[in-house]
């Protein structure tokens, strides 16, 4: 018997072999999945036990904070946002039932302590419970509440402000906002608010046509590959016919043979789209490209949350040897859908002398001792056009601000760099399908000389003008940010 | 020879004490305000019983295998800390069925050191053990769990009586296989090219498959039943050797488990929670997927002793179904990680090793069969429970032996251990006796 005793035993063995594979599968290979389950609450209500570290603004404003409820082992903490609505966008939310989103999502990590493993056991054995971190963002207060301010007596819309040389973001907001406080009660509301769309965030979400504002990729790609220089002179008539469809300028003017200076100043289309097919479609997609459309921006939000901009067929992204109509895309037509966040980036690029930084929300990290553990250290994107470019580019929109379509974005005293952009939107659904609808937008950015902020503004379902509309929203936000300075 | 095991036990029993109070001062440090300073005379207390089981051992087993008690002892401690986390009050009664059950340890190490005479008994034993299946369905003391009917109450007396059953089916089964063997085995008809066992031996066999079928069906028992058949087929298959028995008994369980799985709610359900638990999380796949989302909080070392989530905080809802009892080795993973789990899957496989090396040794055949099914139904007790809960197999209401809450379990497992230790008294002490070969090997 003895013979079979021993296989009994390896029998056995195989099977606590299995045990042990299963438990390793659970608890390691298939942990992070099982984490992200629905059904799974548990990850959720162990945070819920740590008091998660304060949001704040970059004037040290609070933004969101976790207060206890409870005492000994039913101890929780709940999320409070004590300015409400104003940063509903891009703070977001966190609670158990409802979940989370945008920067309370994304930087989770930081906010709930989460250390390594082996770093969390030391501070087991020394018997620290798991602590949260503030985080301090680069947003600034004054200029969010501009940004809102303006767009809640404009209309549906949002704004981004970014620091061209830091790429550190001072404002993001999006109207209609929402107040994340009443989250746990109104979410199913919220979410089936489907006119409003109050939890969709414009900046990152909104995909639009840019209308002119998209003269100034152009232009870019123009001069930065050298297809156009300064010098250059394109004959501009009222009308041309592009692939047996007519293209006109604003009022039917005829400009006939002008330089980047006019035709930017005036947002002439016959000019731009003549420019579009010098260029060529590949390349003005690989400036495009290097500008960042094409793929989802680097900002510190949930990448559900951003989207990317660029050509679209349906919700195919067209890129490099797809058919396209590259004289309409050159002055902002065709299938061009944009977000506000992706023509703030080209705009900071342009002020930062052809450099475009990676786009910020967070600015440091800060235990619950008070140490700042993490800085964020600015980092290059990319590098769509050159310095000169740039200069060049610059002096041209100053134009448009001074003499052109964009004064209302003048600023006393203040060199200001912009461009104007209304694209017609008729029929649109979701504005109610009028037909004189307009996506009205301004991007810009000042002082010219030394950029401290670059701008998109933009608001939808107007009948306005991007100059009426946009532009002054541009200017309040742009002035928040000088006076603060 | 007598001192050197009992030192080796003496020695094996300090890692025990060391766990015990690592484990005891950690849950004791996490929550100190609420439980006071209890913990460490619940520390010594079960050190002292410890200890005193030992000199027992000392002089009444003096050739008894000297580390199945401390790996005992081990998981005893380490199931104490998991419940003392749970509920102190738990701890403390779980504290007290560990000192009846050494009693009762000591009461059969004292009456049946001539184990022999259970064979005289056996179909007394067998009636007694299908009584106790039984007793659960019969009215006025049987209780019904969760759909399944697994605990008997006679006046203030609760317990589960198919812990208890399980010892006496194994104890007849030794003893009628011993007798049987040999017809089984020269008996056997090849039909078809299947071996088969004789016709007039097979009754008894049936039975236990009967037995089997008939637990499932109305104790709804899935696990016990499991348990049962899956010793009686390792016996069968160790006492004759004949692989193509354990094949047909597979089929006939598979066959009739398929049956009663089609037909009986209970069990019908049991599996289909097995197989997809995401189609009612809230509800019927609320325990299989919550057992295993705390085993994945665990990762590699676990939140550490006192950290997990056992209910919904603020709520008297249970996040963790059953902790202390179906579901606390997925506590341990929570707590101590992978490496937790595997250290008490690695204790019941010493056990099981030093159990299977006890029946190696024994020299007569009642003593091999009989310690072969204790200890093969002790390890496949705890299979069957940590399997369930890591969805290896359907989750059943089985106790992880030692570590689990329940006075059931831990008497009964204790008598299991007194039986396998006065098996391996008499093994050693011939073997000691019959030369230096069978000497070293008894001891190694």
């Amino acid at each position: 018997m003895n013979r079979q005793i021993v296989q009994l035993f390896g029998l056995i063995v195989v099977l606590f072999g299995v045990l042990v594979a299963f438990t390793s599968y659970w608890s390691v290979f298939e942990a992070e999945a099982l984490k992200g389950k629905q059904a799974n609450k548990r990850p959720l209500l162990e945070q819920q036990q740590i008091e998660r570290g304060r949001i704040l603004a970059a004037d040290g404003t609070v933004l969101a904070r976790s207060v206890p409820k409870g005492r000994g082992d039913a101890l929780r903490y709940v999320r409070r946002y004590p300015q409400g609505a104003l940063y509903g966008h891009p703070i977001g939310y966190s609670f158990v039932r409802e979940g989370d989103s945008e920067f309370e999502k994304f930087h989770n990590g930081e906010l709930v302590g989460e250390g390594s493993e082996f770093g969390s056991i030391l501070d087991e054995l020394q018997g620290k419970t798991q602590e949260g971190n503030d985080i301090v963002t680069n947003i600034d207060p004054e200029a969010q509440a501009a940004a809102l301010v303006g767009l809640e007596a404009a209309g549906f819309g949002a704004v981004v402000g970014i620091e061209p040389s830091s790429g550190r973001v001072r404002v993001l907001a999006s109207n209609p906002p929402y107040d994340p406080n009443r989250v746990p009660e109104e979410l199913t509301e919220l979410n089936e608010n489907e006119l409003e769309a109050p939890l969709l965030d414009r900046a990152t979400q909104g995909r639009y046509p840019p209308g002119s504002t998209f003269k100034v990729v152009a232009a870019a790609a123009g001069l930065d590959s050298g297809a156009i220089d300064l010098e250059t002179t394109i004959d501009a008539p009222g009308t041309i016919d592009v692939q047996g469809q007519p293209v006109s300028n604003g009022g039917g003017v005829s400009y006939g043979p002008i330089g980047l200076d006019t035709a930017l100043t005036n947002s002439v289309n016959t000019w731009f789209a003549q420019l579009g097919e010098q260029i060529g479609a590949d390349t003005l997609f690989e400036y495009m490209d290097a500008f960042g459309f094409g793929s989802t921006p680097a900002i510190d939000l949930p990448d559900e949350q951003v989207y990317v901009s660029g050509v679209f067929d349906e919700n195919e992204l067209l890129g490099r040897g797809d058919p396209v109509d590259v004289a309409r895309i050159a002055f902002g037509q065709e299938r061009l859908l944009v977000t506000p966040l992706q023509m703030a980036e080209v705009t900071a690029a342009i002020a930062n002398g052809g450099s475009l930084m990676r786009p910020q929300i967070w600015s440091r990290v800060v235990d619950p001792d008070g140490r700042v553990t993490e800085k964020l250290d600015p980092t290059r994107y990319s590098q769509p056009i050159d310095e000169q470019t740039a200069a060049e580019l610059t002096a041209a929109m100053e134009g448009v601000v001074e003499e052109g379509t964009g004064t209302p974005a003048a600023i006393p005293g203040v060199a200001v760099a912009g461009k104007t952009g209304t694209a017609e939107t008729p029929f649109n659904e979701s504005c109610g399908g009028g037909s004189e609808e307009n996506q009205a937008w301004f991007v810009g950015f000042a002082p010219a000389d030394d950029p401290e902020i670059a701008i998109a503004a933009t608001v939808e379902c107007t009948t306005a003008f991007g100059s009426e509309i946009a532009a002054p929203i541009f200017r309040a936000v742009a002035e928040a940010i000088l006076e603060g300075e | 020879m007598r001192s050197a095991a009992r030192n080796r036990e003496l020695v094996a029993l300090i890692p025990v004490a060391l766990l015990l109070s690592a484990g005891f001062a950690a849950v004791f440090a996490e929550e100190n305000a609420r439980l006071g300073n209890l913990s460490l005379i619940y520390g010594a207390y079960f050190l002292a019983v410890c200890l005193a089981t030992h000199v027992y051992l000392r002089l009444r087993l003096p050739n008894a295998d000297p580390y199945l008690f401390p790996l005992v002892a081990l998981l005893t401690a380490f199931g104490l800390v998991m419940v003392y986390r749970i509920d102190a009050d738990l701890a403390r009664d779980q504290a007290n069925w560990f000192v009846l059950g050494l009693l009762l340890f000591a009461l059969t190490i004292h009456f049946l050191r001539e184990y022999d005479v259970l064979e005289r008994y056996r179909y007394t034993i067998a009636a007694a053990g299908i009584l106790l299946l039984l007793a659960p369905r019969l009215p006025g003391i049987g209780q019904q769990v969760n759909g399944a009917y697994l605990g008997v109450k006679i006046g203030p007396l609760a317990f589960q009586p198919a812990e208890f059953a399980k010892i006496c089916i194994v104890v007849f089964l030794a003893s009628y296989l011993r007798e049987h063997r040999e017809v089984l085995i020269v008996g056997a008809r090849r039909v078809l090219g299947v071996t088969l066992p004789p016709l007039k031996h097979l009754g008894p066999l049936l039975v236990v498959w009967g037995a089997s079928m008939f637990m499932l069906v109305f104790i709804r028992d899935l696990g016990s039943s499991l348990m049962f058949f899956a010793a009686f087929l390792a016996l069968l298959y160790v006492a004759t050797g004949r692989f193509s028995f354990v094949v047909i008994g597979i089929g006939m369980f598979l066959v009739g488990a398929w049956f009663f799985a089609e037909t009986v709610p209970h069990v019908h359900d049991r599996i289909a929670i097995w197989l997809d638990p995401y189609q009612d999380p809230a509800n019927t796949g609320y325990q299989i997927l919550n057992s295993i989302f705390a085993q994945a909080d665990g990762g590699l070392f676990g939140q550490g002793f006192g950290q997990a989530l056992i209910t919904i905080p603020g709520t008297d809802d249970a996040l963790l179904p059953a902790a202390q009892t179906d579901t606390i080795y997925s506590l341990i993973v929570n707590e101590v990680g992978l490496f937790g789990g595997c250290a008490v899957v690695l204790i019941y496989l010493l056990i099981a090793a030093r159990g299977f090396k006890i029946a190696l040794l024994a020299d007569d055949g009642f003593s091999k069969l009989l310690a072969t099914g204790l200890t093969a139904v002790f390890a496949i007790q705890a299979f069957v429970i940590i399997g369930g809960v890591t969805r290896v197999i359907p989750l059943t209401g089985v106790t992880l032996p030692f570590i689990s809450y329940g006075g059931s379990s831990i008497v009964a497992n204790c008598v299991l251990l007194a039986l396998l230790l006065l098996i391996s008294d008499r093994a050693r002490r011939e073997a000691a006796a019959s030369g230096r070969g069978s000497l070293a090997m008894g001891t190694a």
